[in-house]
C-alpha cells in the first residue's frame, strides 16, 4: 500500500513535471513570439486607416535542416530589402511592409502547414517555396486564398506548365528549358544529326534526359541513337562508352553530376574518341574540371547566366555584404529579383489584389539583378535562363549568344 | 554478330572481372579460414585509394620520377591498407573469436560504417581527382581504341599478382598453414600451427589485394571518394559467392563471370539493367549451385 502510493505520487510528479515542460516550451517557444507580433500589428492598425494597413510579405522554405543553405539567402534578401523600402519609400504603394517567415525544411507535409498558417495570418504575397515537391504540396493552399507565391528556386517544369497554379511564379528558369537550351546549341550552333542521350536514372538527370529525347525527336533533325541510364556511383562504365562508340553518336547529351559526367568523359577519351560531350548545370562545377583535368576540354554544360556584372547585382552583393558580412548564398540574387517583382506589382497596380498583382507581374517590366525582366502566361521569367558554357583551358567560359 | 563489338564488350568485362576478383580473393580468404563475411574489406580498398593518392602527392611535389612515384605510392597503398586490415581484425573480430557467427557479421558492418566516416571526417565527401600513376602515351598505342593502356596493366597486373597468390598459398610454410587452418581449425591448432597468425596473415594478404585493386582502379577511373569502397564491395562479394565463397580459384572466376555478364548486359541490352542482370545471375547460381561455382558443399558435422 505504502510503496502503491508512493509510486502514484513519483507518477503524478512525473506527470506534472512534463506538463510543465511542455507548456514551458511552447510558452517561450512560437506561441509568445507570435503574441507579441499580433500585438505590434494590432497597434499599428490603430494608427492607420484600414487601407492602409501594413503589407504583409511572407519567405516560405527551408530555413532549417541540411537544405537550409538554399532558404536562408532568400530570407536574407527579403530582410534586405524591406529594411530598405520601409526606411527609403515608407513601404510599398504607401505600405509599410512586414516580413512573416515559415520554415518548411523542405518537406511536403511540413510545407502544407507552413502555407496554411500563412493564409491564417493573412499575409499579402508569398516569396518561396525552395524546393519543388514542398512547393508543389504548398500551392493550392494559397491558390484557395488567391494569394500569388514567387519562388526563387523551384525549377520543376509542371509548376508552371501544369497550368494547375495559375498563382504561381519563379525567377528561375525551369529544368525544361535547360533541356531545350541543349538541344537547340546540339542542332543549331553545333549541326549535329547523331545524338546519345544518357542520364544517371536519378529523377533530376532522369527528367532533363526525357526532355532532351522529346525534343531531339520533335525536331526531326537529329536521330537519338542511344538512350539509356547508367548506375551512378559505377566502378566502370566502359561498356556504355562502348556502346555509344558503336552507335556513331557525334555527340552525347548527359542529365545528372560531375562525378559519373568526369567518369565517362575520361573513359570516352582514354578510348580516342572525340564526340562530344554536352550536359547540365549538375556538370557545371568546378570539380568537374578540377576531376577530369585536361579530358574536360571542351565539354559543354549549361548553366544559369551570369548576372554577376548586372549592377543591380553588385548593389544586391554589396548590401548582403554590409549586413551579414559575407558572400551570399545559393539564389539570393533569384529570392531579390522576385521580392523587387512583387514590390514593383504592388506599386504599379496600387494594391495587392490577386488579380491586379498577377497582371502587373505578367505586364510590367522590373529591372531586377537577373537582367529586366517580366513573367509569361504560365509564371516563368522572361530573361531569366541559362547559357552554354565550355571548359577553355581550364574554366568554364560563357558562349555568346 | 558483330565480333568486333563482342570483342570490345569482352575485353571490357575482363578488365572489371579482374579487379572484382582481386578484392574478392579478400572476402573469400578470410570466409575460408574464419568463416566471417569482412564488410569492411571494401572500406580497406577505399583506404588504399586515399593512400596512394596522398603517397603520389606528397612524392610529386618531391619532385620523384614518375616510374618511383607509381611504385612508392603503390608500395605505401598495399603496407597502409595492410595495416589497417591488420588492426581491423585484432580489434574488432579476434575478442568476438568464440561469439555467435552473428556476433563477428555486426562487427564488420560497424566497422565498415566506422571507417568510411572515419575518411568522410579526415578527406571530406568531395570527390578528390587522382592523377592516373601509368603512363598513357606512348605506349601500346595500336591497341588503345580498345582498351587503354590502363586498362592492359590492370589486367596484367590481376592475373601476375593471382599467380603469385596461388603460388604462395600452395607452396609456402604460410600458405600450407592457410590451408590447414582453413580446413580444421582445431585440428590445425593441434598439430601446432599457431592459428593467431595465420588468420592476421590472412587479413594482411587480403588487404595488400585490395589495395593493388584500388590503385589500379583509381588510375583508371581518376576519382576517388570516400564511398567508393562500398560498390566495389558489394560486387566483389558477390563475385566470391558466385565462385564459391572460399575457394580462391572460384573468387576469381566469380570475378570474371560478374565482369563479362555486367558488360554484355549493358551492351546487348541496356545499362539500365546492369545490376538487374548481376544480380539475376547470383540467384541463378545459388539456386542451381548453392555452393557457388566452384564451391564444395560442407558436410555437415554431427
Amino acid at each position: 500500500m505504502k510503496t502503491g502510493s508512493r509510486r502514484m505520487v513519483k507518477g503524478v510528479a512525473l506527470i506534472a513535471i512534463i506538463c510543465l515542460a511542455a507548456f514551458g516550451m511552447f510558452g517561450c517557444g512560437q506561441g509568445e513570439e507570435k503574441v507579441v507580433e499580433k500585438e505590434v500589428i494590432k497597434e499599428v492598425v490603430k494608427e492607420v486607416p484600414k487601407a492602409l494597413e501594413p503589407l504583409k510579405l511572407a519567405v516560405a522554405g527551408a530555413h532549417t535542416g541540411d537544405l537550409a543553405s538554399y532558404g536562408i539567402p532568400s530570407v536574407r534578401a527579403a530582410e534586405i530589402l524591406v529594411e530598405h523600402v520601409n526606411a527609403t519609400q515608407g513601404g510599398v504603394g504607401g505600405r509599410k511592409v512586414i516580413l512573416v517567415t515559415e520554415d518548411d525544411a523542405c518537406k511536403p507535409e511540413m510545407a502544407t502547414n507552413a502555407a496554411t498558417k500563412l493564409v491564417g495570418d493573412d499575409v499579402d504575397l508569398v516569396v518561396g517555396h525552395i524546393c519543388s515537391g514542398a512547393t508543389k504540396a504548398a500551392l493550392g493552399i494559397y491558390k484557395d486564398s488567391g494569394i500569388i507565391a514567387i519562388s526563387p528556386s523551384a525549377t520543376n517544369p509542371d509548376l508552371t506548365q501544369s497550368g494547375d497554379y495559375p498563382n504561381f511564379f519563379r525567377t528561375i528558369a525551369s529544368d525544361d528549358a535547360q533541356a531545350r537550351l541543349e538541344v537547340d546549341f546540339a542542332l543549331d550552333v553545333l549541326g549535329l544529326t547523331k545524338i546519345a542521350v544518357l542520364h544517371d536514372k536519378g529523377d533530376y538527370g532522369k527528367g532533363l534526359a526525357e526532355f532532351a529525347k522529346k525534343f531531339l525527336e520533335e525536331s526531326g533533325k537529329a536521330e537519338v541513337v542511344l538512350y539509356e541510364g547508367i548506375t551512378p556511383g559505377g566502378m566502370d562504365y566502359s561498356a556504355v562508352v562502348q556502346k555509344i562508340n558503336r552507335s556513331g553518336a557525334q555527340a552525347v547529351i548527359f542529365g545528372g553530376y560531375h562525378p559519373e559526367a568526369s567518369k565517362i568523359v575520361m573513359q570516352m577519351r582514354k578510348k580516342d574518341m572525340d564526340t562530344i560531350f554536352i550536359s547540365d548545370d549538375g556538370v557545371k562545377d568546378d570539380t568537374f574540371i578540377k576531376v577530369a583535368g585536361d579530358y574536360a576540354e571542351g565539354v559543354y554544360a549549361t548553366g544559369p547566366k551570369d548576372t554577376s556584372k548586372n549592377p543591380l547585382a553588385v548593389e544586391a552583393d554589396k548590401l548582403h555584404k554590409e549586413k551579414y558580412g559575407e558572400d551570399y548564398g545559393a539564389f539570393y540574387l533569384n529570392a531579390y529579383s522576385a521580392v523587387l517583382a512583387l514590390f514593383n506589382a504592388v506599386d504599379k497596380s496600387g494594391s495587392t489584389d490577386y488579380e491586379a498583382v498577377s497582371n502587373a507581374l505578367r505586364n510590367e517590366y522590373v529591372a531586377t539583378p537577373l537582367g529586366i525582366i517580366k513573367f509569361d502566361d504560365r509564371g516563368d521569367a522572361i530573361g531569366v535562363g541559362f547559357s552554354v558554357y565550355q571548359v577553355q583551358n581550364g574554366k568554364y567560359v560563357e558562349l555568346e549568344g | 554478330m558483330d565480333w568486333g563489338y563482342f570483342k570490345e564488350l569482352l575485353m571490357g568485362g575482363v578488365v572489371k572481372g579482374s579487379i572484382y576478383a582481386l578484392i574478392a580473393l579478400g572476402y573469400t580468404m578470410v570466409y575460408g579460414i574464419i568463416e566471417l563475411i569482412n564488410f569492411a574489406h571494401g572500406e580497406i580498398y577505399m583506404i588504399g585509394a586515399f593512400t596512394a593518392l596522398i603517397a603520389a602527392g606528397v612524392l610529386t611535389v618531391a619532385g620523384f620520377p614518375a616510374w618511383s612515384i607509381l611504385i612508392l605510392a603503390s608500395a605505401a597503398a598495399v603496407v597502409w591498407s595492410a595495416s589497417y586490415g591488420y588492426t581491423v581484425e585484432k580489434i574488432a573480430y579476434k575478442p568476438l573469436r568464440g561469439a555467435p557467427r552473428l556476433s563477428p557479421l555486426i562487427s564488420a558492418l560497424g566497422m565498415s560504417i566506422f571507417l568510411q566516416n572515419y575518411v568522410l571526417l579526415a578527406q571530406t565527401s568531395n570527390f578528390m581527382p587522382f592523377k592516373n600513376l601509368f603512363p598513357e602515351e606512348g605506349f601500346l598505342e595500336n591497341i588503345s581504341e580498345v582498351l587503354s593502356a590502363t586498362e592492359v596493366i590492370i589486367v596484367f597486373t590481376s592475373a601476375v599478382v593471382m599467380i603469385l597468390l596461388s603460388l604462395f598459398i600452395k607452396y609456402s610454410t604460410t600458405g600450407k598453414a592457410m590451408r590447414a587452418t582453413a580446413q580444421d581449425r582445431n585440428m590445425a591448432m593441434l598439430v601446432g600451427v599457431n592459428v593467431d597468425k595465420v588468420i592476421s596473415a590472412t587479413f594482411i594478404i587480403g588487404s595488400s589485394l585490395a589495395a593493388v585493386g584500388a590503385v589500379l582502379i583509381a588510375s583508371n577511373m581518376g576519382q576517388i571518394n570516400f564511398y567508393i569502397g562500398f560498390i566495389v564491395g558489394l560486387k566483389a562479394f558477390t563475385a566470391a559467392v558466385l565462385g564459391g565463397i572460399g575457394s580462391i580459384p572460384g573468387a576469381m572466376l566469380g570475378g570474371l563471370v560478374l565482369g563479362c555478364t555486367e558488360s554484355f548486359g549493358t551492351g546487348y541490352v541496356s545499362s539500365d539493367y546492369e545490376d538487374v542482370f548481376a544480380f539475376t545471375l547470383l540467384v541463378l547460381i545459388l539456386i542451381f549451385r548453392p555452393a557457388g561455382l566452384l564451391g564444395k558443399s560442407d558436410i555437415q558435422k554431427v
